[in-house]
């Protein structure tokens, strides 16, 4: 094959595939968002959707549903899908960069502490009975703790102006430990009342979703998905390893640094918004790359998309499949994605064996 | 965004014999132990310049404070008359080049995209233009443009080396930094890659390899540094450098050095 053909088969038909990629999540996206909005106690048709929304917006596009439908599509469904849509590309974006930065694609929000740190946070906040913020404290005490978390692993793993990888993961494990035990520690002396509280939140679900909490994980989203584009094409370049990738004129310690930050972000203000919902940082990156190569141009935007999809379509199913009772989402995805996982560590084992 | 900033200006193409990368009164230290010791030691355009001497010695960290990679602990690095450290990542990926011993890749790009990866400095820059024909260009040179639309991880370990330099090649810096380019490769493939260094030397480009082969060493270098214990035991055209005596001593092993019957160029064999 000459090289001019090879153009067709790399980048180029990566890029193809990627725009297809693209195209069929936003499109599948729209659907199960519009499914999830409509589908519920009081049921509003797609065209229904469209004319409340077009209502507020001052357009005329048919009939409206009925003033409770509206109610309850307005106050209830569509925060909740909203959420879904940003906490779910929050983390598809949080996976993707970390997997790009830590050089394994293993890496995930909950693998360096994040999660667990957030977690802490709000077990804290319960326990101790913070509610200096009201309705926020429990969020904003896990925010604090998933970015105290981060930059604590990040602080530990520094050395020399340099970040080791594998000290980073392993004290990424070491701060999983550390949490898990003190959040045990927490349920123990906990009472009945904090009990449940501090369990509801660990299992993750986007069954709080309020406008305040859509207003509260939008910028960090937003943010994400704004600078992620721009981090493509150096994070194609670190997959050389920090060393070379320096060698072509990337600034590593400024981009990881810049990453490390927006993962810290994105996570904390999902997991503090939503509480823990794993494998869909690990997941979506990796069906992404399966569909359309590793370019992280494509991989990025394609996470986010993939992430929203995941999280909204998951959510959708837990809270119809038992009705009126709901499975923790949290709970969800750790369901399909651990079987996932442990087919994905199967199946590269026996392509290219496994990550050494 | 400092990432991949702004293009910076072109570096202009340095003048035949100009000393383009340079290490003065340079020292390193790995914990207790003293790797390098007060080197001098300069690499001109035009040049090829050969790092041999026994494991240990010091060639690959030499190669390393040259690259930027590590940070000399006396001394100065020079490139392109600056101090290394006065230009940003970017101006020096636009004058030098690296191949590291072994090229690792996280993700299965493809053959031709880690080649293209080497244009990535000259992103945005007028040169951009040509990327497509250089990565064509070098693929063939290197003999892997049979293997483009290959994954990087399914390669063998001599088809990476080929695609690593190939990478290196198309990055077209007016220094290349070769740290055992031939380790991995047969006789006709270290032949190869050798014979591309040097068309680059004679392009006018400045070019540092560290070889272990001393026949290599001596066929292909216009000179060639000696280390020895973290220092430069001797430095000069090859046919002046390696004798009987100095290799022998080096190399705490007993060397002779034979001139090539047909072109004269010394040959270095273990004394049997």
């Amino acid at each position: 094959m000459s090289a001019e053909l090879a153009e067709v088969a790399g980048q180029a038909a990566g890029r193809v595939r990627g725009t297809i990629v693209i195209a069929g999540l936003a499109v599948a996206l729209v659907a199960v968002a519009l499914a999830a909005a409509g589908l519920g106690a009081y049921p509003a048709g797609p065209a229904e959707i469209a004319a409340s929304l077009g209502h507020r917006l001052g357009l005329d596009l048919g009939a409206l549903p009925d003033p409770l439908t509206e109610t309850v599509l307005w106050d209830v469904r569509l925060p909740r899908v909203l959420l879904g849509l940003l906490v779910g590309s929050s983390l598809g974006v949080a996976g993707a960069l970390m997997q790009g930065i830590f050089h394994t694609p293993l890496a995930e929000p909950g693998v360096i502490g994040i999660s667990s740190g957030a977690a802490l946070g709000a077990a804290l906040s319960i326990f101790v009975g913070f509610t200096a913020l009201g309705a926020w404290s429990v969020s904003v005490a896990a925010f604090a703790g998933g970015l105290v978390a981060v930059l604590a692993v990040y602080g530990v793993s520094r050395a020399g102006g340099r970040t080791q990888v594998i000290t980073l993961l392993l004290s990424g494990i070491a701060l999983n430990a550390f949490t898990g035990a003190v959040i045990g520690l927490l349920t123990y002396f906990s009472d009945n009342e904090q009990l449940r509280s501090i369990t509801f939140w660990q299992l993750g679900s986007l069954g709080s979703a309020t406008w305040s909490a859509v207003a509260a994980v939008a910028p960090f989203a937003i943010a994400g998905l704004l600078l992620a584009p721009r981090l493509g094409r150096p994070l194609d370049l670190l997959s050389l390893g920090e060393r070379s990738a320096r060698h072509l004129g990337v600034d590593v310690q400024w981009l990881r640094l810049l990453c490390v930050v927006l993962v810290a972000l994105l996570s904390s203000a999902a997991v503090a918004v939503a509480g823990i919902i794993t494998f869909v940082g690990l997941i979506i990156p990796h069906l992404i790359r399966m569909a359309c190569g590793p370019y992280h141009g494509t991989l990025l935007p394609a996470s986010a998309l993939g992430g929203a999809l995941m999280l909204t379509g998951g959510d959708l199913i837990a809270r119809t499949v038992a009705a009126p009772a709901e499975v923790p989402l949290g709970v969800l995805t750790a369901l399909v994605g651990s079987p996932f996982f442990f087919w994905l560590l199967l199946r590269t084992r026996a392509r290219q064996g496994g990550w050494a | 965004m400092r990432l991949l900033p702004a293009a910076p200006a072109l570096p202009p193409r340095p003048a035949p014999g100009t000393a383009y990368a340079e290490a003065r009164e340079v020292g390193f230290r790995y914990g207790e132990a003293t790797v390098l010791r007060r080197i001098d030691l300069a690499v001109r355009a035009g040049e090829l310049l050969a790092l041999v001497g026994p494991n240990g010695s010091g060639k690959s960290t030499l190669l390393s404070l040259l690259a930027g990679d590590r940070q000399a602990g006396g001394g100065k690095v020079r490139l392109d008359g600056r101090p290394l450290s006065a230009w940003s990542a970017r101006e020096q990926a636009l004058r030098r080049a690296v191949l590291p011993q072994q090229l690792t890749l996280t993700f299965p790009f493809t053959v031709a995209d880690v080649v293209r990866m080497g244009r990535a400095p000259w992103a945005g820059t007028p040169a951009e233009d040509l990327d497509e024909q250089i990565v064509t260009e070098e693929l063939a040179r290197t003999a892997t443009a049979s293997l483009t639309a290959r994954p990087f991880p399914a390669l063998s370990g001599g088809e990476r080396a080929r695609v690593g330099l190939a990478r290196v090649l198309a990055q077209r810096t007016s220094l290349l930094l070769l740290d055992e380019p031939t380790a991995a490769l047969d006789i006709h493939h270290a032949e190869t890659v050798l014979s591309l260094a040097r068309e680059r030397a004679a392009g006018g480009d400045a070019v540092v390899i560290v070889l272990h082969d001393l026949g290599q060493a001596a066929a292909y270098a216009d000179r060639v540094a000696v280390l020895s214990q973290g220092e430069i035991a001797a430095c000069g055209p090859p046919a002046e450098v390696f004798t009987d005596e100095l290799l022998s001593e080096v190399y705490q092993h007993d060397v002779e050095v034979l001139p090539h019957p047909r072109t004269g160029v010394p040959m270095v064999v273990a004394r049997r």
